[in-house]
């Protein structure tokens, strides 16, 4: 009787502490740097974040968090008020994200496409893109007539200088004679100021168009000219379906649930996460039919090939703008080049502003 | 029908009443909202408001949001109250950083007590200079001020893009627009271990007092009370307009150049792009609100800081969109204007006459 009775007290005991370890008071916090209805880079990272909802686990999330003072503030409410892990999707957020760390050492940080890890409790992730620009290349090399590929840039940091160079090296692989025509707009999203420069390489004669920025407006100025153009961070078929090829989208959702859960868990470790096709953190929306069925073929064994790792985005012989080597004939590019590449290969236009 | 007619006795308790009903107005129309939405308005309200400043580490993020909302407003009254419409605080913030930010880029690695009030120094007169810039081109060549001080923001804000991205760019910062973190000795003193509120708010602290002393007390003052009054009495008067406008660009400018290098040197501690979520902007609304008063602007500024820091809390716990804290500011600057209307004017329901028939 006794027995069974201390029998019992343990068995509920153990029962609260799982529960209490697997607790239904785990909230995992996000913090967007734009409108989660942008369609494009915040909104998938919502997507990921319905997908941990979806898990099982409760989740918040603050958005428009302007990447200066206040980022520091939104980190530590979502700190203080009780989420156990915080993913912060901007790069702006990396310094306030690693003094908040420092402040809340039970708390597990994620922060996107950042290089600081100053504290055992943030973790850094980001995901392969230029493996989906290298497919944009090969279809528009093959698709250009004009054989000028207009390319709407960002900020010349190593991860948008990386996308050009990928996506014109396979270019020039299928179509020796293309050149990459850049405008640089200074910002991640800015309809009106991404339309124009969309406008501005139509007009100097690009007849494909891609950007390394978030909003739909590119897309939807090609679809008016007539141009073929590629959609960014999500599918953006729906807003120019005639002219859309394919779109790079970026899956957060199976690494968000896995950190999610694993932090519930407590097997949360410390980690630098680069993932690519293989992973599925980089994946692409279905090929546009128009562009052949012999091409839609040859990209998507181009995808298989990046996959298993039987083609490199980056294999020498690759030289700069000068034509100086970069990457020897037979060998490819190891991370430590792509992560701070600064130099444009041959074939593309214009200097890196500087 | 329905007649307007303008009051002619306004009693000035009433005058700074208003702001306040205005404010409860906003709280009643949010909590509307909040009920509407599916929340209980009370509670909703609270997270609102409460919340976000019921420990020292919220009221520490309160003072420092209204900080460069403040002095910001504060300048801005000069200009305002004498007729002169400087819309273009926030690139004079811009500038202010930029030159701010520069000294203390120049001074990177020194140290030494002299560094921070020179950058601060440098930052007041960058905004300063940059403010002139309408104020010159209005007095000498006729231009209209709103127009030029509104697009002199965007130029600030390009020539802080190319400053960031380009020569000022962290060497090791992988090319990322931003620059090195200053060094400690170009930071703001922090005031208490573990929150955020910095030395800069004793700049405000003195700031508001001495504008206080010039607008009430001054010569100065009384110029740009009677400009803003009557233009023509002014010029009887035989006032120097001209020079006043300078001045009253150049005060608002400096003010906006300090709340510039307040952000950089405190809670940013590095130039990037985004010094500022259009503090200059707000500071606006900051102003009317505080009805062009300098103790009315502090208290316009805890507001309207409130608002801010209400919307991240009331995201966080009610999961509502960021909006619902543009939402609240809207309503303010409403409910103050529409009571502003009835204040001076008076409507008159009246029945049709017979010869109107």
């Amino acid at each position: 009787m006794y027995k069974n009775f201390l029998r019992y007290v343990i068995s509920v005991l153990f029962f609260l502490g799982v529960s209490g370890q697997a607790n239904a008071d785990f909230k995992v916090g996000f913090v967007y740097v734009g409108p989660t209805g942008d369609h494009g880079w915040t909104y998938q990272h919502d997507e990921g974040r319905k997908a941990v909802e979806a898990a099982g686990i409760k989740t918040t999330y603050v958005e428009s968090v302007p990447e200066g003072a206040d980022a520091e503030r939104v980190i530590r409410q979502l700190a203080q008020s009780g989420h156990d892990l915080i993913f912060t999707t901007s790069f702006g957020y990396m310094d306030p994200t690693n003094k908040v760390a420092k402040d809340f050492p039970n708390v597990k940080f994620e922060h996107a496409t950042g290089y600081k890890r100053e504290h055992s409790n943030v973790s850094t992730y980001s995901a392969r893109f230029y493996e989906g620009r290298t497919l944009l290349g090969h279809m528009a090399g093959k698709m250009t007539k004009t054989n000028v590929i207009g390319y709407i840039a960002s900020f010349p940091i190593p991860e948008v200088i990386r996308g050009i160079n990928a996506m014109t090296l396979a270019a020039q692989k299928v179509n020796p004679d293309i050149k990459t025509k850049i405008v640089w707009v200074f910002t991640w999203y800015d309809p009106g100021k991404e339309s124009e420069a969309a406008q501005a390489l139509i007009d100097q004669g690009a007849d494909v168009i891609m950007q390394h920025t978030d909003s739909t407006a590119p897309v939807q100025v090609a679809e008016k000219a007539g141009v073929w153009s590629f959609g960014q961070a999500s599918d953006m078929q729906r807003f120019a379906p005639k002219s859309i090829l394919t779109s790079i989208i970026d899956d957060w959702a199976p690494y968000y649930v896995e950190r999610s859960i694993a932090a519930r868990d407590g097997t949360w470790k410390q980690q630098d996460t680069w993932h690519g096709l293989k992973e599925g953190m980089v994946a692409m929306a279905p090929y546009n039919s128009a562009m052949g069925t012999d091409l839609v073929k040859e990209v998507e064994q181009l995808q298989k090939d990046l996959a298993s790792g039987k083609t490199h985005s980056f294999t020498g012989p690759i030289y700069d703008q000068k034509g100086n080597i970069l990457v020897a004939e037979g060998s490819v590019a190891d991370d430590g080049m792509l992560a701070g590449m600064n130099v444009y290969v041959k074939g593309v236009e214009g200097d890196i502003p500087q | 029908m329905i007649k307007i007619e303008k009051r002619n006795d306004v009693s000035p308790s009433i005058y700074f009443f208003t702001p306040i009903l205005a404010i409860f107005l906003t709280l009643f129309g949010g909590g509307i909202i909040f009920y509407v939405l599916g929340f209980n308005p009370v509670e909703a309200l609270k997270f609102f408001f409460i919340t976000p400043i019921s420990d020292l580490y919220g009221f520490s993020e309160l003072l420092v949001k209204a900080t460069p909302l403040c002095l910001i407003a504060i300048g801005l009254s000069f200009c305002f109250k004498s007729n002169n419409w400087n819309i273009g605080a926030e690139g004079q913030l811009i500038f202010g950083g930029i030159v701010g930010g520069g000294v203390a880029l120049l001074f990177y690695g020194h140290d030494g007590f002299y560094v921070l009030p020179i950058i601060i120094l440098s930052g007041a007169i960058g905004g300063m200079i940059f403010a002139m810039i309408p104020a010159v081109l209005k007095t000498y060549l006729n231009t209209n001020e709103i127009l030029v001080s509104l697009m002199l923001v965007y130029v600030a804000k390009l020539l802080l893009d190319y400053l960031v991205v380009g020569p000022w760019s962290n060497p090791e910062g992988f090319n990322f627009p931003e620059t090195r973190q200053f060094s400690e000795s170009a930071r703001m003193p922090i005031l208490f271990n573990g929150l955020r509120i910095h030395a800069g708010i004793f700049i405000t602290l003195i700031t508001v007092f001495l504008s206080w002393l010039i607008l009430y007390k001054t010569y100065l003052g009384f110029q740009i009370k009677v400009s803003g009054l009557s233009l023509k009495t002014a010029k009887y008067a035989g006032y120097k307009g001209k020079t006043m406008i300078i001045i009253v660009f150049m005060i608002s400018g400096a003010c906006a150049g300090l709340a510039g290098v307040g952000e950089i040197t405190g809670p940013i501690g590095q130039l990037h792009r985004n010094i500022s979520p259009d503090y200059g902007f707000t500071a606006i609304i900051v102003a009317f609100l505080g009805r062009l008063n300098p103790i009315g602007i502090i208290f316009a500024s805890l507001i309207v800081a409130l608002t801010y820091l209400g919307a991240e809390t009331a995201q966080i716990f009610l999961q509502v969109p960021k909006y619902t804290g543009q939402v609240f500011q809207g309503m303010i600057l409403f409910f103050l204007l529409g009571s502003d209307y009835l204040l001076f004017f008076k409507i008159k329901f009246l029945g049709l006459k017979k010869n109107e028939l």
